[in-house]
């Protein structure tokens, strides 16, 4: 039996590929999580997060590819990662007909702890994760954001080597989501080596040290969240139109000033493109658009938000705009 | 796989029981916090009882024993048999919810999570069968056995609800809902209880009916549990029970437990 080598990397996943059917999932992916950072994996509906999760996570085996968590082989030595690592799933799984305080120790026992470590260990983490007030009540009354909480508390218990949350905030409220944030910071600052999926970008941005964007099962492109930024090759310039009925024609402006295709948000009524030179180009724009008979409300130069960078990646929008509506399935739900 | 293989038995040989111990107390918990779906639970084979004892009653020939001593043993086995599909919905539930997931990823022991279900469930059924007996004691049932046969009748029955869980978890971890676990257990549920001897002698049946019933799982052990409450030879139909129970339980144990691992 090979020993797990210090010096690796708690995750290392080569060419890993998975097919459902006639699916794709999972088409040769390889990444690799340094200890004590955040991993964001970044895609959206049906990308394959899900998949490589719970393949990291022994759920599932992979078709081809090898991948080591923890130093050791996700398939070939399942026993010996479960010890080490923890997972919150996508759907929070705690059990309704249990308290907060039987869940934790029910899943600290079935770490094989003593009752006492056990007890001490959920009494710990209920505190922790603001939930001691709650913790006689039976968690199918928890809202949204408590099961969510208890759900990665319970993924804590032994603490894991390496962490799985897969979407931790899907299905939360905003104040929710600034939580689970909050304690997905703690984590990290505390130096946990942590696997996060999200179809936010601004997720990614705010928790991740690095993102890996994937897409119909494939890497296209990683990075920190500046690099990708860049990727799109500078900045973009915003123009936001007084009269909506000239919007086409500050898209036309932008279209003859800019690297690629305009962006149009109709609903803001701004026109958005990125430019290389920014700076210098702004000048010309002002004046082609002041021709062209486009009244201004606002002209600017940004950073490009990570949707635009997954725009430029992939050349279609990122799934968040057209996410499915909370309660459809989407398990076996085929892309195009 | 191989290089694990050693290490999954080593885990099962010594985590099989404690870890089923902790699902079984965890399915008891959740039993007793349905309040009513245990009163429903328990009402309906009473009501069972009642029903077959005085609508069925005068119409049955049994010979020379009463028909509630004829009838008892039977129904007892009528209640395993309904109560082991339990098994198969609450493991399709636990699948559907995602909580086979955080089992799954546990260092646990793999056939724990449905040994737990299945020792919950036949605790249940041992609870349910005491109540019968109470019940059919209140109308007229009575032992003529030993008490060696007092206590292993109800103890038969939850012998053979166990081997019958195991097919229902092959089910419940076979199909999507917890719903289609229900209504695909009837399908082999309903056949084993009326070609058996639980509410008619077989001997009124067609031939070839006949050859069947006398040799299902169910008659054999209802036959041995009359024995047993009527104080007769049981020997014969006990040794054919607990046949059938192993033979139950060497085929769909193993592949009840690769089912759950494998589920996706
Ligand atoms: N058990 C399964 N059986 C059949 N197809 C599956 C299964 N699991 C996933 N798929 C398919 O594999 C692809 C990837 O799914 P996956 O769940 O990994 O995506 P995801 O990135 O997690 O998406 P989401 O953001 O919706 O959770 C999808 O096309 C999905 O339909
Ligand atoms: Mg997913």
């Amino acid at each position: 039996m090979q020993a797990a080598r210090q010096a690796d990397p708690p995750v290392v996943v080569r060419g890993i590929r998975k097919s459902f059917g006639d699916v794709q999932a999972l088409d040769g992916v390889s990444l690799t999580i340094e200890a004590g950072s955040v991993l964001g994996l970044l895609g959206p509906n049906g990308a394959g997060k899900t998949t490589l999760v719970r393949i990291l996570t022994t759920l599932l085996d992979p078709d081809g590819g090898s991948a080591a968590v923890a130093g050791f082989d996700v398939q070939r030595q399942k026993t010996q990662v479960r010890p080490r690592i923890g997972l919150a799933g996508q759907s929070a799984a705690v059990d309704g007909t249990l308290t907060g305080r039987e869940n934790l120790e029910m899943v600290a026992r079935l770490y094989h702890m003593p009752r006492r470590d056990a007890a001490a260990r959920a009494d710990a983490l209920l505190r922790r994760f603001d939930l001691l007030e709650a913790a006689e009540r039976q968690a199918g009354v928890y809202s949204g954001g408590m099961r969510r909480r208890l759900d990665l508390a319970a993924s804590l218990v032994a603490d894991p080597q390496v962490l799985f949350l897969d979407e931790p905030t899907t299905g939360l409220d905003p104040h929710g989501r600034l939580e689970m944030w909050a304690v997905i910071r703690e984590l990290a600052s505390a130096g946990a080596t942590v696997l996060l999926t999200t179809q936010y970008l601004e997720e990614a941005d705010q928790l991740a040290d690095t993102i890996v964007v994937i897409d119909h099962g494939k890497v296209i492109a990683q990075g920190t969240a500046a690099e990708l930024k860049s990727r799109t090759g500078g900045e973009f310039l915003t123009v936001r139109v007084s009269d909506l009925a000239m919007l086409d024609g500050a898209r036309r402006v932008l279209a003859a000033a800019g690297d690629g295709e305009p962006v149009v948000d109709a609903a803001a009524g701004a026109v958005s493109v990125a430019v290389s030179n920014g700076a210098a180009r702004l000048a010309g724009v002002v004046r082609d658009l002041d021709a062209a008979a486009v009244a201004i409300a606002d002209v600017g130069l940004r950073q490009p938000t990570l949707d635009e960078v997954f725009l430029s990646l992939t050349g279609h929008r990122a799934a968040s705009d057209d996410a499915a509506p909370p309660g459809r399935p989407r398990r076996g739900r085929r892309r195009a | 796989m191989m290089t694990d293989a050693l290490e999954v038995l080593r885990a099962e040989a010594r985590y099989g029981l404690v870890d089923a111990l902790q699902l079984w107390k965890r399915n008891l918990l959740a039993y007793r916090r349905q309040p009513d779906l245990l009163v429903f639970s328990t009402i309906q084979p009473v009501m069972f009882v009642l029903l077959f004892a005085y609508v069925f009653g005068g119409a049955i020939q049994t010979g020379s024993i009463a028909y509630i001593d004829f009838l008892l043993p039977g129904i007892l086995v009528q209640t395993v048999l309904f109560g082991s599909t339990q098994t198969g919905v609450g493991l399709a539930e636990d699948i559907r919810s995602g909580m086979i997931d955080r089992y799954r990823a546990l260092p646990m022991a793999r056939s724990a999570v449905i040994a737990g279900r299945i020792l919950a469930d036949a605790t249940r059924n041992l609870f349910v069968m005491v109540l019968m007996i109470g019940v059919g004691f209140a109308i007229g049932f009575r032992f003529h056995g030993s008490v060696a046969g007092v206590v292993a009748m109800p103890l038969l029955g939850v012998l053979l609800g166990l081997a019958f869980s195991w097919i229902s978890a092959v089910i419940g971890t076979s199909v999507k809902r917890a719903e289609t676990a229900q209504v695909a257990s009837f399908v082999w549920i309903f056949p084993l209880v009326f070609v058996s001897s639980i509410f008619v002698p077989v001997d009124t049946m067609p031939d070839w009916l006949q050859v069947v019933a006398e040799n299902s799982p169910v008659t054999r052990a209802v036959n041995a549990m009359r024995g047993l409450a009527h104080g007769t030879d049981a020997r014969e139909p006990l040794l054919w029970t607990a046949g059938w129970v192993v033979g139950i339980v060497t085929v769909f144990a193993p592949l009840a437990v690769w089912r759950y691992r494998t589920v996706t």
